[in-house]
């Protein structure tokens, strides 16, 4: 109804300082994104002049009844693109009110791993290709798919055009300008191989603020297919059968990489990877298994297997960069469902930190 | 909803510089079009500006798994309808990392057609008639025509209006707007013989641009279609019987032909073209046998006629023409789906550089 969206859209700037801002944190499970909003006086532009907040952890599988609040303690802003005007949202970390970090908080541990010296001396920038299918709601089918059937065999989606091969565009890019408005460093999306799949990318970004954008373009993504009435799926491998996974591919460079001479600093860093493959895929996104199978543009779980311009191999190196001596590479392990904080740490920490 | 149009039409200009690029290419089957974006740090006005890309070209039938890269070499820009503010749809064509253009890119044989001297000092003028036809969504009939079953016959829809004669206006409306803002050359539109069949003209345009045209507005159609939920064809014959086929009668000319004493270097073109019936027949289009009948105002496709004013024939002299003693002639043989880059270089090559 045109009321309904008149108050909706209302431009609050005009009448009075007051903006609204939204909290944002991650709960329980790790993927379960949660928010709520409240008046601050006047617009704020740094997240440490913002208050810390609080909330009942007990309804978020976080805390018990009797010791319910967990303490959130604001880390990045970006622009609301729902509420527009000076209205913000705000990634937030979750603590006890003790002030010890609580043990689904995993961007505490990322940060201290961003600001050791050696990582931070060493720029590193990552580049996250966020993949995602969406869902009919109620029953949970992917978009676009008959119900109780299949669509035609995979080969005309991948950046497909057309109502029988595009399904959803709309979220898309919807999604894509509410990001750029928002701050966060989108920096493209496609329409994937599966039907319903689609990717977005974000990056380059510098450590910690690689997590903070991926998860505030998560938090956008499920907003805006809950105003199309659609469901979010980060699931590695929503459909069984001949129907690729999704994935979260990590690209990564430090400044050495970037340099002259790159390329022989990109190999030992994946030599490094290889080293502690069992470590990182267990850190990778639950259910990774159902995905990395050695088909679909996968290499198997088991196996670490590095290559250059192979979407077979766990780790992808680019024409480019083997051209030119220098660059970055991919990671290509990653389920859809990781936590960004995590893998990008864990790969700083395993390549510039760790002695094997 | 409103809120989602509110996102898609957010106009980004007011808060970066950004801008978003629509890469688009042919796929493997050569006449798959495909897409995907990226976000530039400023606008962007010259082809030469922007940089190259890559795609995963084992997804459509371009590369193996295992070298799966192909290259995107931007080739021309045109403003975007569907995005609009600064961003742009860029049309490409695609190499192999060692720069070899791929078998399925028509381009760049074209390109070399067009830039060679004596071909390029002709400035060939192309006026491309593109007919298509809209089906309805999943039981892939026309759009207007009831389910198990057929319209009234031929003879009240060409040019027709009213709800029992026009089928999709808006699909055809929405186009023609949009490929004017998007800067093509598109020069008009009419209901065609066929219910659900439309088309669309574009043109005049020189050399290799009247290809990069009309892909891009095809490319335009389709993104509509899956707006509005319905599915173009460009099938040549896409109902059997006594219905209309779909072509893309080639109009042209060369320099020679609009100066005063054309018509006989226009006669001189139509014989040698006449000598390369078989050759060109080849190249205008898959299906086209089940579309050049000698019925339904075509030529038969073993038959290489010509004659003024005839729409039986291979190729149209028009009235004006023959009247002026200069002016152009229409190829009515290529199909709806033929490859523009293909049927316009060959036209020019035959004409301007062979000799019998």
């Amino acid at each position: 109804m045109s009321i309904l969206s008149d108050l909706i859209n209302l431009n609050l700037s005009d009448i009075t300082e007051k903006v609204i801002a939204e909290y944002i944190w991650i709960g329980g499970s790790g993927m379960d994104l949660r928010s709520k909003a409240r008046t601050l006086t006047g617009p704020v532009k740094d997240p440490s002049k913002l208050p810390k907040w609080n909330y009942d952890g007990s309804s978020t599988g976080q805390a018990p009844g009797q010791d319910s609040e967990v303490i959130l303690y604001p880390q990045a802003i970006f622009r609301d693109p729902f509420r527009r005007g000076n209205n913000i949202l705000v990634m937030c970390d979750t603590y006890t009110p003790a002030g010890e970090p609580i043990p689904t908080n995993k961007r505490n541990h990322a940060a201290k791993i961003f600001s050791h010296p050696d990582v931070a001396v060493e720029e590193p920038w990552f580049g996250i290709e966020q993949e995602y299918t969406l869902l009919q709601k109620d029953v949970q089918w992917p978009l676009g798919w008959p119900l109780g059937g299949f669509p035609g065999p995979q080969g005309p989606y991948y950046c497909g055009i057309g109502a029988n091969k595009a399904f959803g565009r709309d979220i898309v890019n919807s999604h894509y300008k509410a990001c750029l408005y928002a701050g966060i460093n989108i920096s493209g999306i496609n329409g994937e191989v599966m039907p319903g799949q689609w990717e977005f990318q974000v990056g380059p970004s510098v450590g910690i603020s690689a997590g903070d954008e991926l998860w505030v373009a998560r938090y956008i993504l499920e907003r805006i297919t809950e105003i199309a009435g659609v469901v979010l799926s980060f699931d590695p491998k929503p459909i069984q059968g001949d129907w690729n996974g999704a994935g979260a591919h990590t690209n990564y460079s430090t400044k050495s990489m970037r340099k002259d001479g790159g390329y022989e600093v990109i190999k030992t860093a994946i030599s490094k990877l290889e080293k502690r493959h069992k470590e990182h895929i267990a850190a990778y996104g639950e259910g990774n298994e159902r995905r990395l199978t050695g088909r679909h543009e996968t290499a198997d779980m088991n196996t670490f297997i590095w290559g250059v311009a192979n979407r077979g191999a766990s780790i992808r190196v680019g024409r480019d960069t083997e051209k030119a001596g220098k660059g970055y590479f991919e990671d290509r392990r990653p389920a859809s469902n990781m936590d960004p904080y995590l893998v990008t740490s864990m790969i700083a920490e395993t390549t510039l930190l760790w002695k094997p | 909803m409103s809120l989602l149009s509110d996102l898609i039409n957010l106009n980004l200009c007011e808060y970066t510089n950004k801008v978003i690029a629509e890469y688009i290419w042919v796929g493997g089957s050569g006449m798959d079009i495909r897409s995907k974006a990226r976000t530039l740090p400023v606008p962007v006005n010259d082809p030469a500006k922007l940089p190259k890309w890559n795609y995963d070209g084992s997804s459509t039938d371009q590369a193996p798994g295992d070298d799966s890269e192909v290259i995107l070499y931007p080739q021309a820009i045109f403003k975007d309808p569907f995005r609009r503010g600064n961003n742009i749809l860029v049309i490409c064509d695609v190499y192999t990392p060692s720069g070899e253009p791929l078998p399925t890119n028509k381009r760049y044989d074209a390109a070399k057609i067009f830039s060679h001297p004596e071909v390029a000092k002709e400035e060939p003028w192309y006026g491309i008639e593109q007919e298509y036809t809209l089906l309805q969504k999943d039981v892939n009939w026309p759009l207007g025509w009831p389910l198990g079953g057929f319209p009234g016959p031929q003879g009240p829809y060409y040019c027709g209006i009213g709800a029992d004669k026009a089928y999709g206006r808006d699909i055809v409306d929405a186009h023609y707007k949009a490929c004017i803002y998007a800067g093509i050359n598109i020069s008009g539109i009419n209901g065609e013989v066929m219910p659900g069949q439309w088309e669309f003209q574009v043109g005049p345009s020189v050399g290799i641009s009247a290809g990069d045209e009309v892909w891009a507005a095809r490319y335009i159609l389709e993104r509509i279609t899956e707006i509005a939920g319905a599915i173009v064809s460009f099938d040549p014959k896409p109902i059997p019987g006594d219905w209309n086929g779909a072509g893309a009668h080639t109009n042209y000319s060369t320099k020679s032909m609009r100066d005063d004493g054309g018509y006989e270097i226009i006669k001189k073109a139509i014989e040698k073209l006449g000598l390369r019936h078989k050759e060109h027949i080849a190249a205008y289009g898959k299906g086209n046998e089940r579309r050049l009948t000698g019925k339904h105002e075509t030529a038969d496709i073993n038959t290489f006629s010509w004659g003024v004013a005839n729409r039986g024939s291979s190729i149209r002299v028009g009235r004006d023409t023959e009247k002026n003693g200069k002016g152009y002639f229409e190829d009515r043989r290529p199909a709806s789906n033929m490859d523009p880059y293909v049927v316009t270089s060959m036209i020019a090559e035959t004409t301007i550089l062979w000799k019998p």
